[in-house]
């Protein structure tokens, strides 16, 4: 660096560039401080490290990935060598004889994860909306944004606490209602009876909707004004528009959004574990406990060994297999169905 | 003729405009229910346990009243601390790579890729991981639950967040500024370092914020990790108590004084998570002003 100032030095007091005038020559130490230095070896080196040393650090995630892919899965071998695809449609859970099926946590998982979305997605679409359009002024519209994704922060384990304590108690006499008028349907057939599917799967709403809401708004903000301004010119209403020109152009990323809260929702453990009451016995009625695979393993993992540890690790690999496709699906849809304008 | 360029609300389709637009905005007001349901129900029944002894006293024994929760508040700064720890320089160091590097190699895409696998790995799989890889073996002089593993769990966790942020923020810096310091003769090393590093700071900062505000309130991976401890941290080689297993365990008991404790603790960890939210949100409104 001292070199290079000293050059810069020599440069403003001898270098007056004047139009047409010949340059002039540079004093003997001047034009040494031009000459190209090179790099010291210790310099040379410490760019090297520095660059393996970041090449290493980059590799931990996939060192990470390969581990936890390994460390499930060798977990999991003694389960899956003495239960099999068993393993997945049967509902024993039964330390005592040994004998282990998932299809209650699985059940559990798909059921509440589904019906989550099924009521986040309208939901957390319809806001997104909301907040993007003008229909209210831009600083309420930022302060409904704020908030929901503050609603991102709250830890699970707060929300589990809520629902047990509060949302639970408050929206019994609704589940009652729902099992009097529709306990003909195997899946009201149970009398709602404290912790249940259908309070998880309200707090599970509660969960993802920021996601949506939130993944829906950078993708309707993303849709070129042009788009809009051409819809209204041809005399649509503003719904009109929303739904026939804005909506489809973002649905790739809406769509991708959803599906990374499908993941979400299968591996929320905390909050789920806390209302869903862990049944080990299958029950289709949502009135009534169930059990996920993130919640069976918050429950049972700290006390477990021997073959349950190993059939807890097999659902552990089946939660993980679901969340991975759901998300390379997630990816692949972003990808694939993006609209180019 | 029915045809007029006046608006006319009686028209089906302005009856059903209105309609959306009232239903759009009951779905807004639905979404924000939620978050002020639970933040007035822990801001007033948490609040009002708020005092000294709340941050200086052990927990009860089941059973008894009273009592504080000092030691999992100790314990879930120390946690959260050793993962920072981990995870902050193995993500910098890593965004560092991949923005720096390798900006479109196959390797870099692979780690990109990886780095949203892993961000979706759910986070009890995480607590499984370490249990399996770190409390089952025993490999730390041969104990099993451990502050330190609750670590390496809520760091696997973190990476994710702290490689995309840092990887992000660099590409964001103008590529004049590294041509800049290459010009005056700066190695890559001191151009990264001194140069882009520092313009990058606030989105790396940000989103080091948010990972942190995760981990603090993550459960999942923590307890049968950290475990719980009903007495004051020993060492990070012991399981340690933290706020959010304490709201868990605390939560399931049928005595009055832990459900209160559990209040109290949510209160606390909710007031620190909102306010690093609120931190990361003025972080990311600087750099853009």
């Amino acid at each position: 660096m001292q070199f290079l100032d000293s050059g810069l030095a020599a440069n403003a007091r001898n270098h007056h560039p004047m139009p047409g005038a010949p340059l002039p020559v540079p004093p003997a130490e001047a034009a040494d401080a031009y000459t190209l230095r090179r790099r010291p070896p210790a310099e040379r080196l410490t760019d090297l490290a520095f660059q393996q040393l970041t090449l290493g650090l980059a590799s931990v995630v996939a060192i990470l990935l390969l581990g936890i892919l390994l460390t499930v899965f060798a977990g999991a071998r003694e389960a899956i060598a003495s239960f099999g695809l068993r393993f997945l449609t049967t509902s024993a859970w039964d330390p005592v004889n040994n004998e282990y099926g998932a299809f209650t946590a699985i059940y559990g998982t798909l059921v509440t994860a589904m019906l989550s979305l099924l009521l986040a997605v309208p939901l957390g679409v319809g806001t997104a909306v909301f907040i993007t359009e003008d229909f209210i002024p831009a600083p309420l519209r930022e302060a409904i944004g704020l908030m929901v994704e503050l609603l991102a922060a709250i830890p699970s384990v707060v929300l589990g606490l809520w629902a047990i304590f509060v949302m639970e108690p408050t929206i019994r006499p609704l589940l009652l209602l729902l099992h009097r008028l529709m306990g003909w349907s195997p899946f009201f057939a149970s009398e709602p009876q404290g912790p249940g599917m259908a309070p998880a799967i309200l707090i599970l709403v509660v969960m993802i909707l920021p996601i949506i809401t939130a993944i829906s708004r950078d993708a309707l903000r993303q849709v070129p004004l042009d788009l809009r301004q051409a819809a209204y010119g041809v005399g649509t209403t503003r719904w009109g528009a929303i739904l026939q020109i804005i909506l489809p152009a973002a649905i790739s990323a809406i769509i991708g959004g959803v599906m990374l809260a499908l993941g979400r929702a299968m591996g929320e453990t905390m909050a789920v574990t806390m209302i869903i009451g862990n049944a080990l016995n299958f029950n289709l009625s949502l009135l009534a406990p169930g059990n996920t695979i993130a919640s069976m393993l918050a429950n049972q993992f700290g006390e477990a060994d021997g073959l349950q540890v190993s059939a807890l690790m097999y659902a552990a690999l089946i939660l993980m297999l679901l969340t991975f496709s759901v998300n390379v699906l997630a990816r692949w849809v972003v990808r694939r169905l993006s609209l180019v304008y | 003729m029915s045809s007029t360029l006046h608006y006319n609300p009686a028209l089906l389709r302005n009856r059903l405009n209105a309609l959306a637009t009232v239903v759009a905005g009951a779905f807004a007001a639905i979404a924000v229910l939620p978050l002020v349901l639970v933040l007035a129900h822990v801001l007033v029944q948490g609040g009002r346990l708020l005092s000294l002894r709340l941050f200086t006293e052990l927990p009860p024994a089941p059973g008894l009243e009273g009592g504080g929760i000092g030691n999992a508040m100790l314990g879930t700064l120390i946690v959260t601390l050793l993962s920072s720890a981990i995870a902050i320089p193995v993500g910098v160091g890593g965004g560092i790579y991949l923005a720096e590097y390798s900006r479109s190699g196959w390797f870099a895409q692979f780690v990109r890729f990886g780095t949203d696998v892993l961000a979706g790995v759910p986070s009890i799989i995480a607590g499984v991981f370490v249990y399996g890889i770190v409390v089952a073996t025993r490999i730390f002089m041969g104990q099993s639950y451990s502050a330190l593993a609750g670590a390496i769990a809520l760091a696997v966790l973190m990476l994710p967040t702290v490689i995309k942020t840092t990887d992000e923020g660099l590409q964001l810096v103008p590529q004049e500024l590294r041509w800049g310091a290459y010009g005056v003769g700066a190695s890559r090393f001191v151009t990264i370092s001194r140069i882009v590093l520092p313009a990058a700071f606030t989105p790396i900062a940000t989103g080091v914020v948010l990972a942190i505000a995760r981990a603090a309130g993550e459960t999942a991976p923590l307890i049968f990790t950290a475990l719980f401890s009903a007495f004051w941290p020993d060492g990070v080689l012991n399981p340690i108590a933290t706020m959010s297993v304490l709201i868990f365990n605390f939560a399931i008991m049928p005595y009055p004084a832990q459900n209160e404790l559990a209040w109290a603790a949510s209160f606390v960890l909710l007031v620190m998570i909102l306010a690093a939210n609120l931190l990361a949100r003025w972080l990311s409104h600087i750099t853009r002003g």
